[in-house]
């Protein structure tokens, strides 16, 4: 379990934030520039010392105010990995990954090279200086160097954000085989809502210092009140499907969800694979009846829960597709023009090309799917 | 080619510049950190006594020092009672004059390397479990060598020319103070001896050349080993 309670005074920025993680998997630190995420991290780390509070991770204690415990930035063994990889340029890539091996207790070493090696396919490159690597390969190596140091949290403050989208996608699979191997509680930062709907279990949204909203993924992400139309990020619900079957004639995947099935463009993952699709807001339509003689073949039959306002011309509303969440954003006029209201019977349109073609691979554990 | 004296003190010159390096070093560093990374009063005042011997006549250094270290100056009279130390008319005094007027090529280097390290680099080593004594021998040392080679290098060439510092201090003993510029001096005041001042001058000149190329091949040599 991940236990943070901190207060910290900034200036005029007050830091005041409390979420718990899960003991393993991925708690995503979410929210624009100058909510607090760095701050947080510091304090998990030990760069910053909160003012009060205290930060948990399992049995060990970080800090505690009331107690006056302060564990020293290197006796936390929080294996951080930064948005720069920060490899040392006078070392190999092999000493590299070693370094915090080396400086690890003998006794609580549980992962070694060869493992680390193998799980983020970097044997081609120990020999090499750091200079030589890409971005992707450099990053993947300082996650390495961080598992290596046995840490008792993982801790990524946007190890994506300095790459292009090819690197972004060569690095992913990487970290979610880490998210699935590793016994370790991950506190992943972001301001991307896709890298938290691909990698995510848990979501802390931060903004302006506060903690928004906390809770399971496709809960948060869904939620009406955190994505309004004038915020930076696009609304939209967060899906776990898996994936039926292929149709090859027509370059078709069909989708199972907890409500029923998405027929989307064909996805590379074989048949069963459990992942998660995002479906953005602005390409959810809704209809009083069921359309007939429309191009879009996921015609869903949903119930509206939550109803949104803008003041301006948006209205988001919340549906329900059998146990699952979908968001959509329609105009103020339509929504009165159906008489929206929560529980009224409508159905969902979504086109199937407006879903991501490339899947976010849920899970290898069908046992840690929603259920 | 060289008579005996000649050759004399160019060894002399070579083993005064090398111990000048060699004892100045550690306190350079020390200097340079306190100069980089440290916050305390005083500061402005530290730097600029490093600096000092930078723009001061060498003369008046080695003024300083004969009136600090001298036989009959506290300092000096107090080294020798207690350790039998003698600087005055002694090689090692003339290092200590060497040492004092390059100190500032030796700190400035360092301070350079020091500065262009990335602090994200210290942090990530501290993360991975190392202690900050760790860090400083493991990560910092290392990525400043460049620094400190370029600079003892530099040093060591600047310590062959030094003259005004070394004869004001330890005078002009062949054998004992007489580096490669004092016999290039002694040489010119002699009649008849211009040809064993061209000899030293060239000789000089040669040393002076090889230094630099050499302190640009070793900040070369590091700077490819750091990648950079």
């Amino acid at each position: 379990m991940l236990d943070v309670d901190i207060r910290k005074r900034l200036g005029t920025f007050v830091l005041d934030v409390a979420f718990r993680g899960p003991e393993r998997g991925v708690t995503a630190l979410f929210g624009p520039s100058g909510s607090g995420k760095s701050s947080v991290v510091n304090g998990l780390a030990g760069l910053m010392r909160p003012d009060d509070g205290h930060v948990r991770v399992g049995t060990e204690t970080f800090f505690d105010a009331p107690a006056g415990i302060d564990v020293a930035q290197h006796r936390r063994r929080v294996g951080y990995v930064f948005q720069d990889a920060r490899l040392f340029p006078h070392l190999r890539v092999r000493d590299n990954l070693l370094y915090g091996f080396r400086r690890s207790p003998r006794a609580e070493r549980r992962i070694d090279l060869d493992a680390v090696v193998g799980m983020l396919g970097i044997g081609h490159l120990l020999d090499r200086r750091p200079q030589a690597l890409s971005g992707g390969e450099r990053q993947r190596v300082a996650l390495g160097r961080a598992l290596l140091a046995q840490p008792r949290l993982l801790l990524l403050d946007e190890p994506l954000a300095a790459l292009d989208a090819g690197r972004k996608a060569e690095i992913l699979p990487y970290i979610e085989r880490l998210r699935d191997d590793v016994q370790l509680p991950i506190v992943y930062v972001s301001h991307s809502v896709e890298e938290v709907a691909r990698l995510a279990d848990h979501v802390v949204v931060l903004d302006h210092g506060h903690v928004a909203a906390e809770g399971e993924v496709t809960q948060t992400m869904a939620r009406l009140d955190l994505f309004p139309p004038d915020s930076p990020y696009e609304a939209g619900a967060v899906v776990p499907v898996h994936v039926l079957d292929h149709d090859e004639n027509d370059g078709l995947t069909r989708l199972g969800f907890d409500g029923g099935v998405l027929i989307v463009p064909r996805f590379p993952t074989p048949e069963g694979t459990h992942l998660r699709v995002r479906i953005i807001a602005r390409d959810v339509m809704l209809s009083l009846v069921r359309p007939i003689g429309v191009s879009a073949l996921n015609i869903l039959p949903a119930v509206v829960g939550d109803l949104r306002l803008g003041g301006d011309c948006y209205a988001d509303v919340q549906i329900s597709v059998g146990g699952t969440r979908l968001v959509s954003r329609i105009t103020r006029r339509s929504a009165a023009h159906l008489q929206l209201a929560p529980g009224r019977a409508v159905f969902a349109v979504v086109k199937s090309v407006a879903i991501d073609g490339r899947p976010v691979e849920w899970s290898r554990n069908i046992d840690r799917a929603p259920k | 080619m060289l008579s005996e004296t000649e050759t004399q003190a160019l060894l002399l010159s070579l083993r005064i510049s090398a111990a000048a390096v060699a004892g100045s070093l550690p306190l350079a560093l020390i200097c340079a950190l306190a100069l980089a990374r440290g916050r305390f009063p005083g500061k402005l005042l530290l730097d600029g006594l490093v600096h000092l011997p930078l723009v001061l006549p060498p003369v008046v250094v080695g003024y300083l020092l004969l009136v600090s270290l001298g036989t009959r100056a506290p300092v000096g009279a107090w080294l020798l009672q207690t350790f039998g130390i003698r600087l005055v008319f002694n090689w090692t005094g003339a290092a200590v004059a060497a040492a004092v007027v390059t100190f500032p090529f030796q700190v400035r280097a360092m301070r350079l390397a020091l500065d262009a390290i990335d602090p994200g680099l210290e942090a990530a080593a501290r993360s991975l479990g190392a202690p900050r004594l760790d860090v400083f021998c493991s990560i910092t040392l290392p990525l400043m060598l460049p620094g400190i080679v370029g600079g003892a290098v530099t040093a060591f060439a600047a310590s062959l020319g030094e003259f005004g510092a070394i004869i004001t201090f330890v005078s002009n003993v062949p054998g004992e103070t007489q580096t490669l510029p004092l016999a290039i001096y002694s040489a010119i005041q002699t009649p008849g001896n211009e040809a064993a001042a061209a000899r030293l001058a060239a000789l000089s000149i040669g040393l002076a050349l090889g230094g630099l190329v050499l302190a640009e091949l070793a900040a070369r040599r590091a700077r490819s080993f750091l990648g950079r």
